[in-house]
């Protein structure tokens, strides 16, 4: 009971720093790759501290409402991951809680949050059968839901369901809101809807946003990295190795591909979902 | 830790040719770096500390202008680049240009040009930023006596310009037809043979008044008086 | 015992003459509804609650020798079947009379000349029935109360429809009548009785209008219920006539020890499951019968009647199991679920999104109880319990909205919760119901997730994951819609009658509370259920530490709203515009267009008919599931031939 307290108190003081961490590197790659000196490393941290120190202004009462709470349930959600909870609930939770942050943009009535909020649940239909996929492809691997039990593997996951993580690291790219997906709203500058999702929000409100994200990120490598955990110790070293190699994969096709229309998006990740994870997923069934 | 390190831009072209733009625009690049400082160019203003405005204000544009600057979250700033934004620059004397930036906003640093030169504006830019610091310290200041000193409260479009006592804030807005009447004015004013120099008491007056709003601006140009000839 | 479930069987079918004879909407007519509403609903709780705390419920047993009820029961199949080929003549589709003379004709031959199997006890309540009494008689008496006030509303806006409304609150009635028969009968004689009842009571009801779209809408449910009815007739005639087999009670066919030949009529009864339950391809009907006024759709379409087709799935899962039946049934429930969420995208019409949202979840508990594991069943019973008060609710509200406002269209709910703020909270509710963690469906479509990990079907894990993902699209974005706070609109007059509050407010609570009691849920109802169906003790089906998990974010849910009002977070916010490119005009609604002119600005949802429309996908998935079915009836039952 005490090392799931620990866990997860860890995971609530250094998931920003990492996180915020991340993007920094996101961002010097990024700048590197184009060929400039880009901004330090510590960036995003500057940025929120910015943020939490200008004035909030809001659209209405309840955004802010919204906002929060979709800060707190990531927040849930990432230490429910990592103090070794279910993986189907951390993904229920997860998409509980971008269905609050979708309201929050809803709730303003512009134009840009609206567009913005349908197509990040566009994009939430896309990647929603990937996440159920990795849960489920990690209970044929492994026999459990619950991650306490699948960091203890004989085996890494990835040598018996690799079409699921092909495809997780392919929805990564919209989970990350990398190109050629992020269409609802993007890390860089202002694109075809402004913000989109998030138009209407400032100062405090856009702080939470970006830290939510942050926990976002640190779950998402943590999904990533457990592709690679055994029971043995050594494979610490692997996940780490591969959750870096990951990221940097993303920001390399962040920099390469254009944003692509959402029908696009939709069929493309929807097929690569079926092909990789779907045959997987009939090759394991068929074996066991 | 300063919030000058995390400056974000909003550029908004009032009216310019777009040769200020380009070079606005090109300071994001590789070859300037801008993101080097931080800046990153938002196109939002709720998001954005720094208004970037190029071009000469006309009257399609006051009230945008107002607008975005309205949305802009405190502390923030304003830069004018390029002549025209400065004070109208070689169309100044259009009858459809009202000025320079300063005559709907209050203006921070005015960085001459034509077009503005990336390195002027980049030092521009900084400049700026060392004054949204000093903004910062004085609105907590402001806060911390319990109240802020400028009322955002009325901002649409609509409004007269007889809800707000320009003199003592300096957002009001201005409607469409108290901006044409001013550009009927002006263009009655190209008229007469010696144009007296006329001091836009209102916009200056504005421009200087809020509390927390503002150290001198810096420039070698002089943006205040109206008509130059 | 027997007392109280003959009353509750019988007392429907007497106020519903009583209704039938006050003409006009009185304080009386309510009051005779309310009074017998209450007495069915506290006599149905006081069975419910005898079997269930009960401990063992193989006593419950009754009627083995019946001479009487089944005179009666014949003289009502003879009259159904004139109803219907007189209304047939009547309105001129005469097909409907070929399914109705073969589904009643040999039933009747069978029991007239002796050669049904008699003897068996008729009436059985078992757990399972006893949780099916609560819904009916909690849920559908709401319904029927809050129907009493609407009808007035219906007939005060919807002048050009005559006002029978005794006669369609008689019917409503009738069928909760035929409800609870056909829950209590173990006789499957008795059932298809009840059976058929319900589906002549729907045809009515859709029928109420007398447009030219009711009646050939009532007509279609008529066909595809009474082709169900064929199905059902074939397997009780089987079931009684076939040498081998010889049995004339459900629970002999679902404790059979000879799987392999009450496989055909088991297959029978879940084709005519199929048909009631609107899955691909009859799910025709259940888009038809929105045009009935709302409390029928509440009622029969969503909360009661269509549940009776997943019953007797579910009652018959354990045969299933592991069978080809069982699998086609489960890939039928997964493909409806699928296309009826992608179909429930591209519709803007309220009651047609619940109509198809109704369809794509009992295409999900199809699929749970085809499976035939216990945690199928358990996902089965749990996501009738949830689906029947959400969406009974939200098809009560959807009709409230409808009286207040002139339109059902989802875009004419935009900001909505400025223009009627209860309505709206209610319904928010009621969607978050429907989808959200850690509501009662989630949990529900959780544990039907590990179900059917287990149970080894690809197609059905990815029928489920994909559906998840569009389920989430069509209601989030109409939770998106009400929530939109429009500036400077104002709230309209929100004309909802009390009587239709005395229904929806038990219903709302009754879906916060599931919430928080659902592992006691669990464990006192659903389980007993399992292990009556099994013969076995099963184990806990969800595990204690994610339903500590699932409490804290329950709490989550409701303390976020709470807390950030007392903590008064974001109050000193400033309020601005929202952003239009800078020339919003200062209402957020409208904005400066180029030309200098006020223009208004509207958005609206998204629907993607291009792909997903009805137009594009409705054939294509009836032709699919037609060959689906048909293949599921060609082996199993020709086989057995």
């Amino acid at each position: 009971m005490s090392m799931i307290i620990l866990k997860a108190v860890l995971y609530i003081i250094l998931a920003p720093l990492i996180g915020g961490l991340l993007s920094g590197v996101d961002r010097v790659i990024s700048a590197r790759m184009q060929g400039r000196q880009g901004p330090p490393v510590f960036q995003p941290f500057y940025d929120v501290y910015k943020l939490l120190n200008k004035q909030t202004t809001v659209v209405n009462s309840i955004q802010v409402l919204f906002v929060t709470g979709y800060l707190i349930m990531t927040i849930f959600t990432g230490t429910l991951f990592f103090a070794g909870g279910d993986m189907l609930l951390v993904f229920f939770a997860l998409s509980m809680a971008e269905v609050v942050m979708v309201m929050a943009a809803f709730s303003t009535n512009g134009p840009y949050s609206i567009m913005g909020a349908q197509r990040e649940l566009l994009q939430m239909m896309c990647y929603e059968p990937m996440t159920l996929l990795v849960a489920i492809g990690f209970y044929y691997a492994n026999g459990s839901f619950m991650v306490n039990d699948l960091i203890q593997a004989r085996v890494p996951a990835i040598v018996q369901i690799p079409g699921f993580f092909i495809g997780f690291v392919f929805i990564l790219i919209i989970k990350l809101r990398k190109s050629p997906f992020d269409l609802s709203t993007s890390h860089h500058m202002h694109q075809e809807m402004v913000k989109g999702l998030t138009t209407d929000l400032s100062g405090n409100n856009l702080a939470f946003v970006e830290i939510a994200e942050w926990y976002d990120t640190v779950l998402m490598m943590g999904i990533v990295g457990m592709f690679f955990l055994t029971a043995n110790p050594i494979s610490r070293v692997w996940a780490l190795i591969a959750c870096a190699v990951v990221f940097f994969l993303e920001t390399l096709i962040d920099n390469l591909f254009p944003r692509v229309k959402y029908i696009t998006m939709l069929k493309v990740t929807w097929s690569v979902i079926l092909v990789f994870a779907g045959t997987n997923l009939l090759i394991l069934n068929v074996l066991k | 830790m300063k919030i000058s390190k995390s400056p974000w831009v909003l550029h908004y072209d009032a009216s310019s040719c777009n040769g200020c733009d380009i070079e606005v625009l090109a300071t994001m690049t590789p070859l300037y770096d801008v993101e080097r400082f931080g800046i990153i160019n938002t196109g939002n203003p709720k998001h954005a500390d720094v208004l970037l405005l190029t071009g000469g204000i006309n009257a399609q544009t006051a009230p945008v202008v107002r607008q975005l600057y309205n949305m802009m979250p405190d502390p923030k700033v304003v830069v004018a680049c390029g002549i025209c934004a400065c004070d109208g620059g070689i169309f100044k004397e259009c009858y459809n240009i009202l000025g320079g930036a300063d005559k709907v906003v209050p203006v921070d640093v005015y960085v001459p040009g034509c077009a503005v030169r990336p390195e002027a504006l980049i030092e521009g830019v900084v400049k700026a930023v060392g004054i949204l610091e000093e903004k910062r310290k004085k609105l907590k200041e402001s806060m911390k006596q319990g109240y802020c000193t400028v009322d955002y409260s009325k901002m649409a479009v609509h409004m007269t310009a007889d809800d707000y006592d320009p003199s003592t804030q300096y957002d009001a807005v201005l409607t469409e037809e108290a901006l044409r009447e001013q550009a009927e004015e002006k263009i009655k004013a190209t008229a007469k043979p010696a144009p007296k120099p006329v001091a836009p008491a209102a916009p200056a007056a504005n421009a200087a008044k809020p509390v927390n709003a503002q150290a001198a601006p810096v420039a070698t140009n002089n943006a205040e008086k109206g008509d130059n000839k | 015992m027997l007392n109280a479930v003959n009353f509750l069987i019988l007392f429907p079918f007497l106020m519903a003459v009583i209704i039938g004879f006050l003409k006009k909407a009185s304080p009386l007519r309510s009051a005779v509804i309310i009074i017998g509403g209450f007495s069915i609903m506290v006599t149905a709780i006081y069975v419910a609650v005898n079997v269930l705390t009960s401990g063992d419920t193989s006593r419950f047993v009754y009627l083995e020798h019946t001479h009487v009820p089944d005179m009666l029961v014949i003289a009502g199949e003879i009259f159904l079947m004139g109803l219907v080929c007189f209304l047939s003549i009547k309105y001129k589709k005469y097909y409907a009379i070929i399914f109705s003379l073969v589904g009643t004709i040999p039933v009747l031959w069978m029991d007239l000349t002796g050669k049904a199997v008699e003897g068996n006890t008729h009436i059985r309540i078992d757990t399972f029935a006893a949780v099916m009494y609560l819904i009916v008689g909690i849920v559908g008496i709401l319904i029927c109360i809050y129907a009493s006030g609407y009808m007035k509303d219906y007939h005060h806006h919807h002048t050009d429809v005559q006002d029978r409304s005794n006669y369609f609150l008689a019917l409503m009635f009738v069928f909760l009548g035929a409800m609870f028969g056909l829950i209590s009968s173990d006789n499957l004689g008795w059932i298809y009785f009840f059976w058929e009842i319900t589906s002549v009571c729907s045809f009515l009801m859709i029928g109420y209008t007398r447009t030219q779209e009711a009646v050939d809408n009532s007509f279609r449910a008529l066909w595809m219920n009474l082709l169900g009815g064929c199905g059902f007739a074939a397997g009780l005639l089987y079931c009684n006539l076939n040498p081998e087999l010889q049995i004339s009670n459900l629970s002999q066919v679902t404790h059979t020890s000879a799987p392999a030949i009450v496989i055909v009529p088991v297959t029978l009864f879940a084709f005519a499951a199929l048909t009631k339950s609107a899955q691909f391809p009859f799910s025709r009907w259940l888009l038809g019968a929105m045009v009935a006024p709302t409390p029928s759709s509440a009622l029969l379409h969503s909360a009661t009647m269509v549940k009776i087709g997943v019953y007797m799935l579910i009652r018959v899962a354990p045969v299933m199991a592991g069978t080809l039946t069982g699998i086609m049934i489960t890939v039928i429930g997964g493909f409806t679920f699928f296309a009826a969420s992608l179909l429930a995208i591209t519709v803007s019409d309220g009651k047609k999104v619940l109509a198809y949202s109704t369809i794509s979840n009992l295409g999900l508990i199809t699929a749970c109880a085809g499976t035939g594991t216990t945690e199928g069943v358990w996902a089965a019973v749990m996501l009738v319990l949830f689906h029947a008060v959400s969406k009974s609710l939200l098809f009560q509200t959807v009709g409230d909205i409808e009286n207040c406002m002139h339109s059902r269209d989802i875009e004419d709910m935009h900001g909505l919760i400025i223009k009627l703020p209860r309505l709206a909270f209610i319904m928010i509710i009621g969607i978050c119901g429907m989808f959200m963690a850690p509501f009662g469906m989630l949990v529900s479509k959780w544990a039907a997730l590990k179900s059917f990990v287990d149970s080894g079907s690809v197609w059905l894990v990815l029928f489920l994951v994909f559906g998840s993902g569009s389920t989430l699209f069509y209601w989030a974005k109409w939770l998106g819609k009400i929530c939109t706070v429009i500036h400077q609109s104002f709230e309209l007059e929100d004309t909802t009658p009390r009587s239709e509050m005395v229904s929806i407010f038990p219903l709302t609570s009754l879906i916060v509370i599931m919430c928080f009691a659902f592992p006691w849920m669990s464990g006192h109802m659903i389980q007993p259920i399992l292990d009556e169906a099994y013969h076995t003790s099963i184990p806990d089906v969800i595990g204690g530490s994610d339903i500590i998990i699932m409490m804290i974010m329950v709490a989550m849910v409701f303390m976020i709203p709470i807390g950030a009002r007392f903590l008064s977070i974001g109050k000193n916010s400033k309020m601005t515009m929202s952003y239009v490119a800078g020339v919003n005009a200062g209402d957020d609604r409208h904005y400066i267009d180029s030309f200098g002119k006020e223009r208004a600005l509207y958005m609206s949802n998204w629907y993607m008919t291009d792909y997903f429309g009805e137009k594009k996908l409705l054939k294509p998935c009836i032709y699919i599931a037609t060959v689906l079915v048909a293949v599921m009836l060609i082996i199993v039952v020709g086989g057995a031939f």
